[in-house]
């Protein structure tokens, strides 16, 4: 039985991520800042980014212009979007300062800094997608940059049809998964103690 | 790795067993997400989303119509940005390159296109036209490709002599070339254009290539990017048209080219290449964000900037813990 790919998926993760770690009813003390807030709170921009963008695809992306629940829409995608990226800015910065990375947690580190590269890239088709004059000007700009790389030769910015679907289906489907991975190892490793705790302080006060 | 250093280490890795507090993480994401939503519908009420209407080529062509119509003739003249381009659109030029990497001349051609044909004969050929431009057509396709090249390169060289002030170009031998750009430019006129670029080669299609490249190759775009404060030069890629923010992320990628030799075209080899070598720093200092935690000297500076010490002052204060010296 042990021998199963199975098993041995089913074991490895009851011994690394089990149930108590995943949904967790306590965390060390010392976790008491702000900066502590802005992880969740670039999930929860993320949920918003998700939803709302759910609803604009449906109707396509020239919906918005045209009627003012598409427009409102799209202003919450848009929104959304920006506070993402001011809640992840500040949630990237105080790890920095945190040093979060110690105590084997360079994993965590390197996927929430993916997410971070994945997360400008899966913006930068949604600006492509806008069928406005913005799009127009930011893909004839942007070309430039990609060809030198010979990118270009396969991702094409003034494709509309392509760009719009690698920005409703592998860019989001990519930073989810990056993002599913480094929450997961977050849950995994814990919280990083802070820099200049012994192991002394193991049973202090706070 | 010193025992001390090991030590931390091992202390750092190990499960906290230390005092800790009730935590909630379904309460605290369920009140987060709300906030966030509340936020974000707050903005949109408040502040909407920017949305100005794309450019057309009827746009274009009635409020400019002589620098579409020497658009137009440099198409066909093969002296457009788009015809001399490069890859992935033609064979015209190298492209860029970073040394010994000329990536760009490497991924080959995968998006051919023609501006002579795909430009101007083939939208030109859909329209039901006057007997002057059916005329001018007909001499063209009937021509040698150095007959056309000829009366092309004639009258755009013309163009460019009196700047584009087309009433001041002199007679010439310039064969069909000066109906045909200006069958174009009234076909751009009528709003058939738009169409016409977009549907060659089939009902369906979603890409928008050849229309961006043709818009790139004149002024109307260039100056409505000037307007609306999008140029490169003037950190551009971060704006957004109207009050709006636009992608501030792009903050460092948008730095490099606003200082030398990335912001001179004549600064060889960086500034005639900015685009290739900005691709290649950003990359570079992305891998470096990913790697951070094994960059001597960056991985310290948290240990030496005293930062933490805000972060985890209640910590610190509470159990008398003073700051190591490193």
């Amino acid at each position: 039985m042990s021998e199963m790919w199975t098993a041995k998926l089913r074991n490895k993760w009851q011994k690394n991520l089990p149930i108590e770690k995943l949904l967790p009813d306590d965390q060390p003390a010392f976790v008491v800042s702000w900066i502590y807030v802005f992880g969740v709170l670039t999930l929860s921009a993320l949920a918003v980014i998700i939803a709302s963008g759910i609803v604009l695809a449906f109707e396509g992306p020239a919906w918005y212009h045209i009627s003012d629940v598409g427009k409102f829409m799209n202003s919450m995608h848009f929104w959304s979007v920006q506070l993402f990226f001011v809640f992840m800015v500040i949630h990237l910065w105080g790890k920095y300062w945190m040093a979060a990375w110690r105590g084997n947690r360079f994993r965590t580190w390197a996927t929430g800094a993916i997410a971070f590269v994945a997360s400008i890239a899966t913006a930068f088709t949604g600006y492509l997608v806008q069928t406005n004059f913005d799009s127009q000007w930011i893909s004839f700009e942007a070309k430039d940059g990609f060809n030198s790389m010979g990118i270009g030769a396969f991702f094409n910015v003034t494709n509309l049809g392509q760009m719009l679907l690698l920005h409703v289906a592998f860019l989001p489907l990519l930073l989810g998964v990056i993002t599913v991975i480094h929450v997961l190892m977050v849950r995994r490793r814990g919280v990083v103690p802070p820099i200049d705790a012994e192991p002394v302080m193991n049973e202090a006060r706070l | 790795m010193s025992i001390a250093k090991q030590a931390k280490h091992e202390f750092d890795a190990a499960p906290w067993a230390g005092k800790t507090k009730r935590y909630d993480i379904v309460k605290e994401g369920s009140i987060a997400v709300a906030i966030v939503a509340v936020l974000v519908i707050f903005l949109s009420l408040l502040m909407g989303s920017p949305d100005d209407a794309p450019l057309t080529f009827k746009g274009w062509a009635v409020t400019n119509a002589d620098n579409f119509y020497a658009t137009a003739v440099q198409e066909l003249a093969g002296t457009s940005g788009t015809a001399t381009y490069g890859g992935p659109y033609n064979k015209a030029s190298d492209g860029l390159n970073v040394g010994p990497f000329w990536l760009q001349k490497w991924a080959g051609v995968t998006h051919p296109i023609d501006t002579v044909n795909e430009f101007v004969i083939a939208p030109l050929s859909t329209q039901v036209m006057s007997t002057d431009i059916a005329s001018a057509l007909a001499t063209w396709k009937a021509a040698s490709d150095s007959q056309k090249q000829e009366w092309a390169t004639a009258y755009d060289d013309a163009i460019t002599k009196v700047e584009g002030k087309l009433s001041a170009v002199p007679a010439g031998a310039y064969g069909p070339v000066p109906a045909l750009a200006q069958g174009l430019t009234d076909m751009a006129k009528g709003g058939a254009l738009d169409a016409a670029l977009l549907s060659q080669g089939g009902f369906f299609q979603t890409d928008n290539t050849k229309q961006i490249l043709f818009f790139g190759d004149g002024a109307y775009l260039d100056d409505a990017g000037t307007t609306a404060n999008l140029q490169g030069g003037t950190w551009g890629m971060m704006n957004e048209t109207g009050r709006y923010p636009g992608q501030a992320w792009l903050w460092l990628y948008s730095f490099w080219y606003q200082i030398p030799p990335f912001n001179n075209e004549e600064s060889k080899p960086i500034g005639a290449n900015a685009d290739a070598y900005i691709m290649y720093i950003m990359g570079a200092l992305s891998l470096g964000l990913i790697l951070i935690p094994i960059i001597p000297g960056v991985k310290s500076l948290p240990m030496r900037i005293p930062i933490h010490r805000g972060i985890w002052h209640q910590y610190y204060q509470a159990n008398g813990i003073k700051r190591r010296k490193l």
